[in-house]
């Protein structure tokens, strides 16, 4: 009986964490560039004497979901939208490059390019510095170029971007940004963006509404069994007890 | 508790901000000279509840972690600087800017703040005013007697006096420009302010090294695209319908604990 009880809690634990991970998907249906976190339960046996008929649920993400978000054509000349599998380079917080599909950039202060959240985006070396008082274009390949009144537009740098290989994905970093697993990733010269377009979010609302009904429907389930763990443990106490 | 509940209330607060800003901009929509602002969202931060690749057993590492994430914030208001479209007024105190560039307006605190609304008046000194009775920079006065007055695309503001056949040059209108007029402050009244995110002012004549050319007569409205704000506040409350329903299952799901 006491096994019952701690296999259904484990299981309405793991359908609570998925809720979870489920409620941050759907929280960021409209976050640029989000790409949603995918989650799988896995099965823990037991192993032991007599415990081969227990398997403990655990909750667990395995990565994200690499599928494109649908493109929004905004017409502003700093919003950019990578094609295929390219990602952006950008300088964490941390001083680390990482990676994101978020393409709204924006000039601060100094001159520098930099994503919405004030972190600097790196060129093929280092950020980039964009000259005051100039009128900037992002080409498909990434060159930026930045026309002073009256001169001839001149290349001032060219965004990093980069391509990670289909076997080996990036990883999501407590911050939400996207690191490569060994080191940083070379500059690809064949990757290609649109600008004037953001890219959404990937999140899709059916997939993830219905996970959210199955999720509640199997957290039920386990309270049921619960609340059978719990009559069955009265019968066998009355039986015991009459004796 | 669950943190699905509050995760699914950053959702819900993301979108309602967004809606202030969609109903902002309709609001807006008739407004001279007003730039139209998006909210921009981000993730929050991720919580690793277990971290893959750390071992499970001394020969054994997790294949796979739990990461949850904590919901969204919105990380910045967008406004968008794309030109308006020029409306003809024929008053010949509207002006236009066609390009880059802000009117400089004198505010009663001894500060100068930035417009793109160029519906002028001239107040009881003569001098040029906006709508609110602040003074335009550089300052200007119209003659009383002045009989008909000209604002050519350049700035310079020129009059024709009474028993006078050449016209006379009464002032310069000049105007600033930014790095990032994104970084703008607005101020409300139409007027926006400096900050260090915009970067200092760039003043010059209009129509010569990058700044915008005035057009008398014509004055620029709102850059409100109303199927655009349409569209967008569909998405919206679809979006906050489905982070309601999330907050809901979790509901669901408590309410199911406590039952047994």
């Amino acid at each position: 009986m006491d096994r019952m009880i701690y296999l259904s809690m484990a299981g309405a634990k793991a359908a609570m964490q998925r809720q979870d991970v489920l409620s941050h998907n759907l929280a960021n249906v409209t976050t640029n560039g989000f790409r949603a976190e995918l989650q799988a339960f896995r099965a823990v046996p037991v192993r032991g004497d007599g415990a081969s008929t227990r398997a403990f649920s655990l909750e667990t993400t395995i990565g994200y979901n690499d599928a494109p978000g649908a493109l929004t054509p905004t017409g502003r000349n700093l919003d950019v939208a990578m094609q295929g599998n390219a990602w952006l380079a950008v300088q964490s917080n941390d001083g680390t490059e990482a990676y994101t599909r978020a393409g709204s950039l924006d000039v601060n202060a100094e001159g520098l390019l930099v994503m919405r959240n004030g972190m600097p985006v790196l060129g093929d070396g280092g950020p980039i510095n964009i000259p005051q008082n100039s009128e900037v274009a992002i080409g498909s390949d990434g060159t930026i170029s930045a026309k002073q009144p009256n001169q001839k537009p001149t290349t001032v740098g060219r965004l990093k971007l980069v391509t990670p290989e289909t076997t080996a994905q990036l990883t999501r970093g407590d911050d939400g940004l996207f690191r490569a697993a060994d080191g940083d990733l070379p500059a690809d010269q064949t990757a290609r963006l649109q600008d004037g377009a953001l890219e959404g979010s990937n999140v899709s609302p059916v997939e993830t509404m219905v996970a959210m009904i199955a999720a509640g429907r199997q957290f039920e389930q386990q309270m049921k069994l619960l609340q059978l763990a719990q009559t069955q443990g009265q019968q066998s106490a009355k039986l015991l007890g009459s004796t | 508790m669950m943190r699905s509940l509050w995760i699914a209330k950053t959702g819900m607060e993301a979108q309602q901000t967004q809606l202030d800003n969609i109903s902002h901009n309709l609001a807006n929509v008739a407004t001279n000279g007003y730039k139209r602002s998006h909210a921009v969202f981000e993730d929050l931060i991720y919580q690793n509840l277990r971290q893959a690749g750390a071992n499970s057993t001394e020969q054994t590492t997790l294949p796979t972690g739990l990461q949850v994430g904590l919901g969204v914030r919105p990380v910045a208001t967008a406004r968008i600087y794309t030109q308006g479209n020029l409306q003809q007024t024929s008053n010949n105190l509207d002006l236009a800017i066609k390009g880059d560039g802000f009117f400089q307006i004198q505010m009663p605190d001894g500060t100068t703040a930035y417009t793109r609304d160029g519906s002028f008046q001239l107040n009881a000194n003569g001098q040029m005013v906006t709508s609110n009775g602040y003074t335009v920079l550089p300052g200007i006065t119209i003659p009383q007697n002045a009989q008909s007055l000209t604002i050519g695309n350049d700035g310079t503001v020129s009059v024709t006096l009474p028993g006078q056949a050449a016209v006379q040059t009464v002032g310069q209108i000049q105007l600033a420009n930014f790095v990032n007029p994104a970084g703008l402050d607005p101020k409300g009244q139409n007027l926006f302010a400096e900050t260090a995110s915009s970067g200092t002012p760039n003043t010059g004549a209009p129509n010569n090294n990058g700044m915008g050319a005035l057009q008398q007569g014509f004055v620029e409205t709102s850059n409100v695209n109303v199927v655009e704000e349409l569209v967008q506040m569909i998405q919206t409350q679809r979006a906050y319908e489905l982070n309601s329903k999330a907050v809901q299952t979790s509901d669901q799901m408590l309410q199911k604990l406590a039952q047994i």
